[in-house]
């Protein structure tokens, strides 16, 4: 497994990206001559800013196979299609009311037709094998209104490649009409929960953003909790009780290699990496409190953030750095506090009724996720990081631990479900509070955590 | 109040002897329980400790302090482990699922630790006694109400080598 991910990252290192001249045609190139002449146009793009967005309709045909497997094209498509539909921004086309048919990279659109189905942006390309084994995908976004063409690309790799392929295309597409990065070749590392629920075994797991090609990192003889990715390397930091002693580990994907986090007086947990992904903050529990430590991983020097005679627990740095917010006691029940980066200058920040914990920054950096609990109700929220603008995005008997993409647009959580039958899914939610979805996972599922894109 | 639990349980147990129920019914119970249906239990043993003495105290919703009763079954604990010196123990500690993951787990460590204190403070060793949380995750009663969420809300005392 640890060679599939190197072989991927070191493909995608090869992406190429061409401009649509780099594309023979005819047709295309009396387009591309017409760009001069063409008066500046308000370009397709999905406002995104506002709460409710209505999702942009696009046209999706089968991409074209070009002497590649069976299949494989039309694969390729519906995996572009599932991504964007699942984003809630966008409302792909039913294939059938097409008009134009045997679209192929080379193709041009007779924009009336697809104006006459109501589409606003059209994709169309190829999937061609190439005389080395790899495939060849080109593919065009058009603005159907302002009959333009708006992304040409094309990139080469291999066939076992196919999804990670379709996913960079749609992250490609979602870029180029919202103008945020994508987030659909990423991955999310979970906790797959199997058995009766009082005698649970959990393993560390990791699925593609879409539930697919899900791998279990761990084996299910040690209890693992909260897993969170590094935002700059295959690894994951998480918590394990191996061999009875509850500890903080770093975990290699690529490698399998696991490792216990330094040597600590007393059982570390909680742990999340820095934005630089050079340290790890956690919890260590000595006697009845819990306090917060960084963990420099190059040097293996640890240092106090707190002391305090209380519970001071996921700690979640802002994205420059410079401060963390953690969930504490100290004041009596749950709350969010914001501190520096060295533990100077905490600062309770979450007010209203209830309890609040599982912080979690935004990416971006303007919002602070949380679990809320209130009255036997559990919430997921965010609010800025002063503690103003409390928003709940959903609220029921149990939602818990959400995490960022990494654009900042959706959260991931887990609702878990009451009784001997009941059990953890996870699901995500727009950040405006709309789209609520579940992801489908083999068994229950907890804890989970993006990845940062790929690479 | 505790003994009447124990009795409830030794009731299940004849009832699934009596019957040949369920072997989901069969599973939570514990064997050294069912030992003691026989009232045959040697002292000095963990069966003794858990049937005679009680392994586990129970805590209120999102709190750490010792009541009364546990103190009692603390105060029997203590006498117990002094006369049988030889037993070392780890106290788990664990909460009901009614809480965050994390909170949880630090909430198990305080809930062990209260507990360590306690038979610290009743002169046994603390060399002699480890603690570790559970959290949430080791639930022992699974249906959706208090009466499920009070008997998880636990610290259990196992001797070593007697599992838990």
């Amino acid at each position: 497994m640890s060679k599939a991910f190197s072989l991927i990252k070191a493909q995608s290192s090869k992406r190429l990206f061409y401009k649509m001249r780099c594309f023979a045609g005819g047709a295309l190139a009396l387009l591309a001559s017409s760009f001069v002449t063409q008066p500046a146009f308000a370009l397709l793009e999905l406002d995104i800013t506002q709460g409710n967005v209505q999702p942009m309709p696009i046209a999706l045909p089968f991409l074209a196979g070009v002497g590649t497997q069976t299949g494989m094209a039309e694969d390729i498509s519906n995996v572009i299609w599932a991504d964007l539909q699942r984003s809630g921004l966008f409302a792909p086309i039913d294939r059938q009311a097409y008009i134009q048919k045997g679209m192929n990279a080379n193709s041009m659109p007779r924009f009336g037709d697809w104006r006459t189905i109501g589409s606003q942006a059209l994709v169309s390309g190829s999937i061609v094998a190439q005389p080395d084994g790899q495939i060849k995908a080109e593919f065009r976004l058009w603005d159907v209104f302002a009959g333009q063409q708006l992304i040409g690309q094309q990139f080469f790799t291999r066939p076992d490649n196919w999804r990670r392929l379709a996913h960079i295309i749609a992250d490609s597409i979602y870029q180029r009409l919202t103008g945020e990065k994508g987030y659909f070749d990423t991955r999310i590392v979970f906790i797959d929960e199997t058995g009766p629920k009082d005698k649970r075994r959990k393993r560390l797991a990791i699925m593609d953003q879409d539930g697919a090609n899900v791998r279990y990192l761990t084996r299910g003889d040690n209890l693992v909790l909260t897993p969170r990715f590094s935002p700059v390397r295959q690894e994951v930091t998480y918590m394990s009780y191996q061999g009875q002693n509850p500890q903080v580990y770093l975990f290699n994907i690529e490698t399998g290699q696991r490792e216990m986090l330094g040597h600590f007086p007393g059982m570390t947990f909680a742990p999340r990496f820095s934005p630089d992904g050079q340290s790890v903050i956690m919890s260590l529990q000595q006697g009845s409190n819990a306090n917060l430590f960084l963990m420099d991983l190059r040097s293996r020097r640890t240092t106090r953030l707190t002391n305090t005679p209380a519970i001071d627990t996921s700690p979640s740095f802002s994205p420059d750095g410079r401060q963390v917010v953690f969930e504490s006691d100290r004041g009596g029940t749950q709350q969010l506090y914001v501190m520096n980066s060295d533990g100077s200058n905490a600062h309770r920040i979450s007010f209203g009724p209830g309890r609040y914990s599982t912080p979690v920054w935004s990416p971006r950096g303007d919002l602070i996720a949380f679990t809320k609990v209130n009255q036997g109700r559990f919430m997921i929220g965010v609010m800025r990081p002063d503690g103003k603008g409390e928003r709940i995005l959903t609220e029921g008997y149990h939602n818990e631990g959400p995490a960022w993409a990494p654009n900042g647009r959706v959260l991931i959580f887990f609702r878990d479900t009451p009784g001997e039958k009941g059990g953890p899914k996870v699901w995500t939610v727009d950040l405006t509070g709309y789209n609520e979805r579940e992801l489908q996972t083999p068994g229950f599922a907890s804890d989970p955590a993006w990845s940062p894109v790929l690479e | 109040m505790l003994k009447k639990s124990w009795q409830g349980k030794q009731l299940k147990i004849a009832g699934v002897i009596a019957f040949g129920l369920l072997a989901t019914a069969c599973s939570q119970t514990r064997p050294e329980l069912a030992a003691s249906a026989n009232g045959s239990v040697a002292a000095g043993t963990s069966q003794d400790f858990v049937v005679n003495v009680g392994d586990r105290i129970y805590f209120l919703n999102d709190q750490t302090a010792l009541s009364g009763e546990a103190r009692m079954v603390l105060d029997k604990q203590a006498m117990w482990l002094n006369n049988y010196g030889a037993y070392t123990v780890t106290i788990e500690g664990h909460a009901d699922e009614r809480g965050t993951r994390q909170y949880n787990i630090a909430l198990g460590a305080r809930r062990a630790a209260a507990t360590k204190d306690y038979l610290v403070s009743r002169g046994v060793s603390p060399s002699r006694i480890k603690t570790i949380s559970y959290g949430k995750e080791r639930p022992v009663a699974v249906c959706n109400a208090e009466s499920c969420w009070s008997q998880n809300r636990r610290a259990v005392t196992v001797l070593n080598g007697a599992g838990s």
